[in-house]
């Protein structure tokens, strides 16, 4: 039970912070989310057993590895992709917004006005 | 022969993936940067053609990856529809390359090794049979995809490229909380293992969570409008190298998931022919009010995915092997048509349509690629796009959804519009008499690097447009024309760039007319997915 209800405030903060505008509350919503759907896949594996496989050739209260093996995959793929969010707000001027307004080249402004290359 | 190509499989994500991260340690203009990569690119894409060669006849290649026991092991899979799919992407990827090679794009800062990594990534999603892998292996696409748009993009335009990682990083995050609940019900993400599971309606339902995730991600609609926005703000070679490979991938996921674990069960099948009509729809209605090429052909891009979709959504024989013709067609026509107009965005630094005028006098070449492209999307003969479409409607009839079948030919009327729109603007027409100033503008940024930010001194500009007046003589052939200010002389698109999509475009001719050698392939491809025993059982060793 405590599982489901982490795994539900850590998905409903996260979408609440992947809908704002600006990149870092995205970013850290991201965060939130995947952290959200790894816990789901820990829980998807069974959380009752949790014993080492081989510690005594017992495999009745064995943890499964599998989901263990996937949640270790996302982390470091999610950790990548975070890296490149977070390069993504920064690079630009000084704006880390995801509203990209009409953006003209400052000649094609004037080249409207009618250029003079006859 | 075929114990042979099994075990080299792996080497199709292997060889792009080693080869992308030897690039990188090159440097950005060493020679070999384009050699390993144009080398590699030509080996995947004979390597798919031999696989395809292998698998037409209706054989499924298998490689349990490490030697594992079947069904413990990850699989590689190949049958008739991956190495299909396979081959066109890899031939859309081999073309918009050498396109970025020839507009010096791709000697921006380690472009070929995201391209060779982007390929490799496109290799595993459409080979593996396990959930979990695809997940990486989308992953893997994604990530060189961030970096090609971003350092193609001008710098003061990230918006776009955010746009793209949030909306892919979104819909990953969806794909992987319906793989976890798939793990919870089935206790396996193996593809095989989990054929015909759809019955049960848990895992029917973690399934579509699944299948919505990648619906985002093949912008069907309602989740579209992120596709034009995003790929707006790259590079237009960029937009031509996705248009083959992001959206295609999702869409070969929807039909192998749907083929798979479904096995077309109808409700679901009817909830994505519905959406595939709404997709076509609103997409072939977008780029009627869209003014710039590119965002116009990203929404017949859109269109087309709806179109293919119908295909699976119909889940009849006839229906499936429309739908995989279409898919082959509308890689190679909307590879074509994007890097037409990438190369007028790299020559007149422009795509607005009523900006760049009266280009029929002036580019022959690029005209006819054009007009090719247009009427193959439209669906008309000789193309590759009538066989499609043409298949596509006699399956809807076939199914006995004659309203669909005509809901497919109204649309294609709003695509001709479109192009027409496109083609009343921007070939037709008078030539705008600042159209040399954008083109001097485009080749200074072009030379100083490529999407550098420095507002250009107008000065400067001017005398670079004068001096393309003066000494680029007039098209031959071409007769002196009293409307244009510059008597048809200045700047042309170098042939050079419109070579890739003249051959992609001559290409759906050739399966315009051969239009029975494309057919009976994705014939094989759809006996695969409607019977999906072959696939297990080379899967899972029964």
């Amino acid at each position: 039970m405590s599982l489901a209800l982490s795994i539900g405030l850590l998905a409903a903060a996260g979408v609440f912070l992947v809908l704002q505008r600006g990149m870092i509350r995205i970013i850290l919503g991201f965060i939130l989310l995947t952290h959200a759907v790894n816990l789901l896949i820990i829980a998807a594996g069974g959380v009752a057993r949790r014993d080492a496989p081989f510690a005594n050739g017992d495999t009745s209260m064995a943890a499964d590895p599998l989901p263990q093996a996937f949640v270790l995959t996302a982390i470091v793929i999610a950790f990548a992709i975070t890296v490149v969010l977070a390069t993504l707000a920064v690079v630009s001027k000084g704006d880390d917004d995801t509203e990209g307004g009409p953006k003209s080249k400052a000649l094609d402004n004037e080249a409207n006005k009618g250029g003079d290359l006859k | 022969m075929m114990n042979l190509m099994e075990a080299l499989l792996p080497l199709f994500v292997a060889a792009p993936l080693f080869l992308g991260a030897v690039l990188l340690i090159l440097p950005r203009t060493h020679p070999l940067q384009y050699i390993v990569a144009t080398g590699s690119l030509l080996a995947v894409l004979a390597g798919s053609i031999s696989l395809l060669v292998t698998v037409s006849d209706g054989t499924v290649l298998a490689h349990q990856i490490s030697l594992w026991p079947e069904g413990i092991a990850i699989a590689f899979v190949a049958d008739a529809f991956s190495a299909l799919i396979l081959t066109a992407a890899s031939l859309v990827a081999l073309l918009s390359f050498q396109y970025m090679a020839v507009s010096g794009e791709s000697r921006s800062p380690s472009i070929p090794a995201l391209v060779l990594i982007l390929v490799g990534g496109v290799s595993g999603a459409l080979l593996t049979a396990d959930l979990f892998n695809l997940f990486v292996f989308i992953e893997v696409m994604l990530l060189p995809s961030y970096g090609l748009l971003i350092f193609l993009s001008r710098r003061e335009d990230m918006a776009g490229s955010r746009l793209f990682a949030v909306v892919n990083l979104l819909a990953s995050t969806l794909f992987l909380a319906g793989i976890g609940l798939i793990y919870a019900i089935q206790g396996t993400v193996n593809l095989a293992a989990l054929a015909g599971t759809g019955a049960d309606p848990a895992t029917a339902i973690a399934t579509a969570m699944c299948l919505s995730a990648i619906a985002v991600k093949a912008a069907v609609f309602p989740a579209h409008g992120w596709l034009s926005r995003a790929y707006a703000s790259g590079s237009p070679a960029v937009t031509a190298l996705f248009s083959g490979l992001h959206t295609k991938v999702a869409v070969y996921v929807i039909y192998r998931i749907s083929a798979v674990i479904f096995e077309g069960d109808s409700a679901w099948m009817t909830a994505i022919l519905v959406v595939a009509c709404l997709t076509l729809v609103v997409g072939a209605l977008a780029a009627l009010g869209e003014s710039n090429i590119r965002s116009l052909l990203l929404f017949q891009m859109v269109s087309g995915i709806g179109f293919i979709l119908v295909g699976v959504g119909l889940f009849t024989p006839e229906g499936l092997t429309a739908g995989i013709v279409y898919m082959v067609h509308h890689m190679i026509v909307m590879g074509s048509l994007l890097l037409v107009s990438s190369a007028i965005e790299h020559t007149y630094g422009s795509g607005q349509l009523e900006r760049i005028a009266g280009l029929r006098t002036r580019e022959h070449l690029l005209t006819g690629v054009f007009v090719i492209g247009s009427l193959s999307l439209v669906g008309l003969p000789p193309f590759s796009g009538f066989v499609a479409k043409y298949a596509l409607v006699l399956a809807s009839a076939d199914a006995g959804l004659a309203i669909l079948a005509g809901l497919l030919l109204i649309v294609s009327l709003f695509v001709l519009m479109a192009m027409m729109k496109v083609w009343a603007n921007m070939f037709n027409g008078k030539r705008h008499p600042d159209v040399e100033i954008l083109a001097a503008e485009e080749r200074i940024r072009t030379r100083n690097g490529l999407y550098d930010l420095a507002v250009l001194d107008p000065e400067e500009v001017a005398q670079e447009a004068a001096r393309a007046v003066e000494h680029l003589e007039p098209p031959r052939g071409s007769h002196r024309n009293e409307s244009d200010p510059h008597q048809n002389r200045g700047t042309r698109v170098p042939v050079a760039l419109i070579f890739p999509a003249l051959i992609l475009g001559g290409l759906s001719v050739a399966l315009g007319f051969g239009g029975e050698f494309l057919v009976s392939l994705a014939e094989q491809a759809s006996a695969g997915l409607i019977d999906t025993s072959d696939y297990v059982k080379s899967v899972m060793g029964r």
